[in-house]
């Protein structure tokens, strides 16, 4: 509850739409974000993009990736504003925190067990080139199974 | 040891259970230089995240997703790519977040 939550929100406009109304939309939801106490931390315009399969008879559509920070009732707020604007055919919003948290955790401490177990040995804790594969392999093996134990 | 096991049944037994598996150690051998016989032998399956140490799999990376969606679209399954069932898991909401976005189609056309 605390903890600031951060969301991904991509959305895909019509091809038909002309550039300002793409602003304008990015527009808009950079309001809404402001106005309920959110952040907006990143935008990406990914620029027109084939469809996989057509929407609304549009088989390409421009994509819009904003990274959000704010609570649920702005991600709700926005959802709906997205869901009423036509020229937005799809959109989704996913929370991205928890998962980046475990991603991560997962790859400190694999770094940290790689290192302990390489400085043990006697070798520079980061794999330098030249050793790639076998060593590397082996040492995740033995990390994984270190981390069980340790815990 | 050897010699009186010899006459005896259950030492005839023993003696086949040594051989079986002497026999399939030399299958695993063939197995392991199978490599380049690989109509005979299958080769041994690895996670490709645990082996590539990809930590996230995103819905947004398109083309890591698109190899484990075949023609029909349809999710490749586990026993096939060789995916550990942590990983296939977050595959499998990758590929169904990528599949909202039209990132990725939900059936063949």
């Amino acid at each position: 509850m605390s903890a600031p939550r951060r969301y991904e929100l991509v959305y895909i406009v019509s091809p038909d739409a002309p550039e300002e109304q793409v602003a304008a939309i990015h527009e808009q939801v950079d309001q809404t974000v402001q106005k309920m106490g959110g952040t907006l931390e990143k935008s990406e315009n990914w620029g027109r993009r084939k469809l996989a399969y057509e929407i609304q008879h549009h088989k390409d559509g421009v994509y819009v990736l904003e990274v959000i920070v704010g609570g649920g009732e702005l991600m709700k707020e926005l959802d709906r504003k997205l869901k009423v604007i036509d020229q937005v055919i799809r959109h989704l919003i996913v929370r991205v925190d928890d998962e980046q948290r475990v991603v991560d955790r997962t790859r400190t401490r694999r770094q940290d067990t790689q290192a302990r177990r390489r400085t043990a040995r006697g070798l520079p804790p980061v794999p330098t080139e030249g050793e790639r594969r076998r060593g590397d392999s082996g040492d995740d093996d033995g990390g994984e199974i270190g981390l069980e134990t340790e815990i | 040891m050897a010699f009186g096991a010899k006459k005896s049944g259950s030492g005839g037994r023993g003696r086949g259970g040594t051989s079986r598996t002497g026999s399939a150690a030399g299958g695993d051998r063939a197995g392991a230089a199978g490599g380049q016989r690989r109509s005979l032998f299958r080769r041994r399956k690895v996670c490709k995240f645990c082996a590539d140490k990809i930590d996230d799999i995103n819905y947004k990376d398109v083309k890591l997703l698109q190899g484990f969606v075949p023609e029909r679209a349809k999710v490749l399954p586990r026993r096939i790519s060789g995916t550990c069932a942590k990983h296939q898991r977050k595959l499998r909401v990758a590929i169904m977040r990528a599949r909202v976005l039209a990132l990725l189609p939900y059936a063949a056309e």
